[in-house]
């Protein structure tokens, strides 16, 4: 046997310096990489998007009985009929100086439409993440103390039934619910658009309801195992008050794996809000992203893919970042590993 | 078998550095040292588990067969244990039964085992077991890392008998690899010291336990503990 | 299957699915003309005798149409499911099949995609593909890929990584055979039961999309679609969301619970029915040991189903001394342990004949004075140092606040006081250690730091519990040296756990040695070589070489198992193991004193 045994791709041998924390410059660069990385893709992909388009995209656009000359005039207006090297060029030119395009048929500057319903939409879906784990933590480590104990073993499996059929339904089912119940039953709360303070409550509900839900068994979870750790052991032995044991103990613990799939919710509740913005009417980006898509106004709809995708991305390099300086076995603090 | 200059790097990391030694036919090598001192690293890259430079000489490609530490995981939780056992074996079909019978009476179990899965055995069996598999495609070295430090300490010493009878039997030619000196002492008939990826101190086994040379050999000597003769 | 029904949730969610297979089959035929049927008499309307639930723009009954629905949206979601799990599948074995480079581009690929929300990558499909089902369909599918890329990529890599992988392949079984034996056979089952999961994923993911208009188109309608219909009349007839809305809502819970009790089948968890049920332990009637820091008697504990892993020890410590308890995993050694501590897990009950503890009987105590005695004079070290601290809190915290809490100290008297004890078990530079975390210390270090940590108190009491079981054999013995020094110094009396016989004998005054839950032999550490009596001692002795073994002797062996915790016979427990054996021991031998010696055995006492 010679020295090159070459072995599979998948024989990955446990790298010692890999298992090992990386300083802090290394951790954020690595992190900015991969979000630059990703970025690229998603500029390349909403450019290639029309252009995947199968047919003349134009054609799409204005339908089968408009006349050529208005079909040609349209494409030099997009500069569609230039080669595709330059329209990049022009593409990604546009984009760094925050022109995204003009609306096919309004002739609105997409800018301004981001410009309008970002905002509103920014705040459905951060609202609907702080009640999602402000509910959602604390219930789901209550249940898992309990649980531990041995108590209430009715309470659990109502926590396990409800929290399990929450997290099975879609955000827009809980809109039409709460629509229909709250809004056209009961007339407690608007029904439709941005009018006050007031509006925000079924959008955000409906928004949060599933996301908590899952949060809450995560969380659960995550509570049970800790639980069960030595140093839970020990903190039990040392007789320490519950609240200390709970709060200084436990919880750190449990909010890793809990705020990173909060985070993974935020961005997933940033594309939920399309929906639940169609069943509110609510002025946000949504509502233009489903108006575009159907009327096949395509430079709106590749700059709302853009605008979401670029949104995404940027949420969980911001939540990545953001457990890495919270977590104190990633940072930069370094110290004697072995002795 | 010899090993010359074998390394093994991790990214920058040297987790196995420059290591030679050598076996000679028949005969066991003990591989003492604690974790992350690169005694099983070398073993798997020995195995050809992983990419090393330098180079492992005296021994067929394929004759290597290794048994790990963790019986749990070392045997396919899907196959029966006759089809585990004869995996490696170029057996004609209606030889099948009689060298599987062969096989496991080598380690001591009984037939009825090989229609068994993998989970109906104890890990002491399911070791039994991994070594019959190894035994099966007639190895000229048997690797064995850390065999018995995952059993309990009423199964190690049956393990560590089956191994002796084996060698006696078959004249294995092995690298064992463990923790434990005084179980090396007991299985090899020389041995080899290793810490933070180097070798230390190498030599047969009567001559290292009782008049080691390295200061670190001599303190991993002193912290075996022992019974207080009486 | 008798598992998937044993749970009400695996029962709805089984009978939901059911259901709607029969109504995809089955609806189109029964109900097929009355939902085409356009009525301009009654449009629009709410609920009625002769329209359930309502009727659409053109009048047609909208029940008929959300069951006649079922057929399309059902459909079309196992078509998004298939062409999802295809991709996935491709996508998650490519990196293993692939060379290293590309490999690793798919996986880094993979990564960026699923980062992504299912529902921007089904938009951007469906603009891309053109408004309707087929767009639909694709796009859901693509949006699946990477879930399912994800999972089989990581399940592929974990049985890649076993053992019995590189078995295989030392064995030099071909390439595709390690595939086809050892990697599809373990992989299927996790892929399949995601499946159910899957294909609730992309039922909802289509109703949104026609909900949106972005999928089924007029004239075809699946359940999303009627609800985009229903929507535009809901502010004038609200209810004529409801029948598409609780069809979407009711196959979506079908679909989860079904996953889920696919999952909870796979796990073959088995609760244990039933209370644990503690034997009659009458008040110990010998006057109490007034020296001693603990005195337990006839200490029991007991689990559901019979599981009793404790029978009726009997221990003592004084002062000063540290008493080994040896014995193999399963012998109940860890639990008596716990049992001391106060830390038997629920649902375990505990009971004894007698337990004092400094001379005090806990069971005497109310449960606050209880807890007080137990947090002043009892310190616990655990066997992995690695999850012994909080890895979230620094080690100065987590030693300081015993002091605050227990003695009222200041902050800063407690923290110079875990300087101290940190210097006290000869770790370096303690000032600088008290500011770090955890993870930045050896597995020495940080088992010494939980030593300390017992020390912050004034222990009388220390339970050691296998504290150098996961450390290198060098480290061992720094950490035994320093837990003999804390002893010898502060006249605490320890407990010391172990496996390993000749760790306890080289650092124990005396030794019990448990087997099956009981104590079988109790003795002098120095007698262990020489005078160890019962059959299972001298066998756990004579199994371990050590330096000075024969090495042209064979090793001493026990034949068969120890009996499990909840399966021990009522004579000798050892009996089916022992060369000894005689019709005696059908009946358990007590465990006889002679003087410093207590052995339990009808042959050699």
């Amino acid at each position: 046997m010679t020295a090159h045994a070459s072995p599979p791709a998948h024989a990955s041998p446990p790298a010692p310096d890999r298992r090992g924390r990386r300083p802090g410059a290394g951790f954020l660069a690595r992190h900015l990489l991969r979000l630059l990385l990703s970025l690229t893709v998603l500029v390349v992909a909403s450019f290639a998007m029309i252009h995947l388009i199968p047919g003349d995209p134009l054609r799409q656009m204005l339908g089968p009985s408009a006349p050529k000359a208005l079909v040609d005039q349209r494409r030099a207006q997009l500069g569609l009929d230039q080669p595709l090297v330059v329209q990049f060029a022009h593409y990604v030119r546009h984009l760094c100086t925050g022109d995204l395009g003009t609306s096919f048929f309004s002739s609105e500057p997409v800018s301004e439409i981001i410009r309008q319903g970002l905002p509103n939409t920014l705040a459905l879906a951060l609202l609907a993440t702080l009640v999602a784990l402000a509910v959602a933590i604390p219930l789901g480590m209550w249940s898992a103390v309990r649980a531990h104990h041995g108590r209430g073993r009715r309470t659990d499996t109502v926590f396990a039934t409800l929290t399990g059929a929450a997290v099975a339904v879609p955000e827009y089912l809980y809109g039409l619910a709460l629509l229909l119940v709250l809004a056209l039953g009961a007339h407690l709360l608007p029904p439709a658009g941005l009018t006050g303070p007031s509006s925000y409550v079924l959008p955000v509900l409906s928004l949060a309801i599933a996301p908590a839900a899952m949060i809450a068994r995560l969380a659960r979870v995550e509570t049970l195992r800790e639980l069960d750790t030595d140093y839970m052991r020990l903190a039990r032995a040392k007789r320490l008050p519950p609240w200390r044991t709970y709060a200084v103990h436990l919880l750190p613990n449990t909010l890793t794996a809990t705020l990173t799939m909060g985070g993974l919710l935020l961005s997933g509740l940033v594309t939920g809000s399309v929906l639940v913005e169609n069943v509110f009417a609510w002025p946000g980006l949504g509502l233009r992203t489903v108006e575009s898509i159907t009327q096949k106004d395509y430079p709106v709809a590749q700059a709302m893919i853009l605008v979401y995708g670029a949104l995404v991305l940027v949420i969980n390099f911001l939540v990545d970042v953001a457990l890495g300086v919270l977590d104190p076995t990633s940072t930069l603090s370094a110290g004697p590993k072995e002795a | 078998m010899n090993i010359e200059q074998l390394t093994v790097r991790f990214g920058r990391f040297t987790a196995v550095d420059h290591v030679t030694l050598a076996v000679p036919d028949g005969t066991a090598l003990g591989l003492v040292g604690e974790s992350g001192s690169g005694k099983s690293t070398l073993a798997r890259a020995v195995a050809g588990l992983l990419p090393h430079r330098g180079s492992v000489t005296g021994v067929t490609p394929g004759r290597i067969q290794m048994v790990f530490q963790d019986p749990y995981s070392s045997l396919d939780p899907r196959m029966t244990i006759g089809e585990a056992v004869l995996e490696g074996a170029r057996t004609s079909r209606h030889q099948r039964a009689a060298q599987i019978t062969r096989l496991l009476d080598l380690v001591s179990l009984p037939t009825s085992c090989a229609a068994k899965y993998p989970r109906e055995l104890s890990g002491g069996q399911r070791q039994r077991v991994a070594i019959a598999r190894a035994l099966a495609a007639r190895p000229e070295v048997l690797i064995a890392d850390e065999i018995t430090s995952a059993l309990d300490v009423s199964v190690q010493g049956a393990v560590l008998n089956l191994i002796r009878e084996l060698r006696a039997e078959l004249g294995l030619t092995m690298l064992f690899i463990s923790h434990n000196l005084a179980v090396v002492r007991y299985v090899c008939d020389t041995v080899a010291v290793m810490r933070g990826g180097r070798l230390v101190e190498n030599g047969p086994v009567d001559e290292v336990v009782n008049t080691p040379t390295d200061p670190y050999t001599r303190a991993l000597l002193d912290a075996v503990p022992r019974l207080a003769p009486a | 299957m008798r598992r998937l029904l044993r749970t009400p949730a695996g029962l709805v969610g089984t009978t939901l699915v059911a259901a709607l297979l029969v109504l995809a089959v089955v609806a189109p035929w029964i109900w097929g003309s009355d939902a085409t049927r356009i009525n301009p008499a009654q449009i629009g309307q709410g609920s009625s005798a002769a329209h359930l639930l309502g009727t659409d723009a053109l009048g047609r009954d909208l029940l008929a149409r959300t069951l006649v629905a079922t057929r399309l949206t059902l459909g079309l979601a196992a078509l998004a499911t298939g062409i999802g799990t295809a991709a996935g599948i491709v996508l998650g074995a490519l990196p293993s099949l692939l060379p290293r480079g590309w490999g690793r581009c798919v996986v880094a690929a993979v990564d960026i995609l699923v980062a992504f929300p299912a529902l921007l990558l089904a938009m951007f499909t469906a603009v891309v593909t053109g408004l309707g089902g087929r767009g639909a369909v694709l796009g859901i599918g693509v949006a699946l890929a990477p879930t399912f890329a994800r999972l089989t990529h990581t399940l592929t890599a974990s049985v890649a990584g076993s053992d019995y992988i590189a078995a295989a392949r030392m064995l030099r079984v071909p390439r595709h055979r390690v595939l086809t034996r050892h990697v599809l056979p373990n992989i299927a089952e996790p892929l399949i039961l995601n499946l159910a999961q899957s294909m609730g994923a992309a039922l909802l993911g289509l109703s949104a999309m026609s909900f949106l208009g972005m999928g089924v188109q007029a004239p075809s309608y699946d359940w999303g679609r009627l609800l985009n219909d229903a929507f535009g009349h809901v502010y004038v007839t609200p209810s004529v969301v409801v029948a598409p809305a609780v069809a979407v809502t009711l196959a979506g819970l079908g679909f989860m619970l079904l996953g889920d009790a696919f999952a909870a089948a796979a796990a073959r968890t088995i609760d244990p029915v039933g209370d644990a049920v503690l034997p009659d332990l009458p008040k110990a009637a010998a006057p109490a040991d007034p020296d001693a820091v603990l005195e337990i008697r006839d200490l029991t504990v007991a689990f559901p189903g019979g599981v009793t892993p404790v029978r009726q020890v009997s221990l003592t410590v004084r002062p000063g001394e540290i008493v080994g308890v040896v014995g193999e995993s399963g012998s109940g050694k860890s639990m008596t342990a716990a049992a001391i501590g106060d830390i038997v897990p629920h649902p375990g009950l505990v009971g004894s004949s007698r337990s004092r503890l400094c001379g005090v009987d806990l069971d005497t105590l109310t449960p606050a004075a209880r807890r007080k005695l137990l947090g002043s004079c009892l310190a616990m070290v655990f066997q992995d140092p690695t999850s012994s601290l909080n890895p979230a809190l620094r080690v100065g915290g987590q030693l300081a606040e015993v002091a605050t809490l227990h003695a009222g100290a200041t902050r800063a008297q407690a923290r110079a006081r875990a300087v101290e004890r940190l210097d006290r078990v000869h770790i370096k530079h303690p000032e600088h250690v008290i500011r770090q975390y955890p993870h930045e210390l050896s597995g020495g270090m940080r088992q010494r730091a939980v030593i300390a940590m017992g020390l912050m108190g004034t222990p009388r009491l220390i339970i050691a519990d296998e504290p150098t079981t996961a450390l290198d054999v060098t480290v061992q013995r720094e950490v035994l040296r320093v837990l003999r020094e804390v002893v010898d110094e502060s006249a605490a009396g320890a407990l010391f756990i172990s496996h390993d016989i000749a760790v306890v004998g080289e650092l124990c005054d005396r030794v019990a040695v448990m087997y099956a839950g009981r104590v079988v032999e109790e003795l002098p550490a120095a007698d262990l070589a020489a005078d160890a009596r019962h059959p299972y001692t001298r066998a756990l002795i004579g199994s371990l070489p050590d330096m000075a073994t024969d090495r042209s002797a064979p090793l001493t062996t026990i034949p068969g198992r120890q009996p499990a915790p909840g399966d021990v016979p009522t004579g000798c427990a050892f009996a089916d193991r022992c060369a000894l054996t005689t019709a005696r021991c059908a009946t358990r031998p007590r465990l006889v004193r002679d003087g410093q010696h207590a052995v339990a055995c009808w042959e050699v006492s």
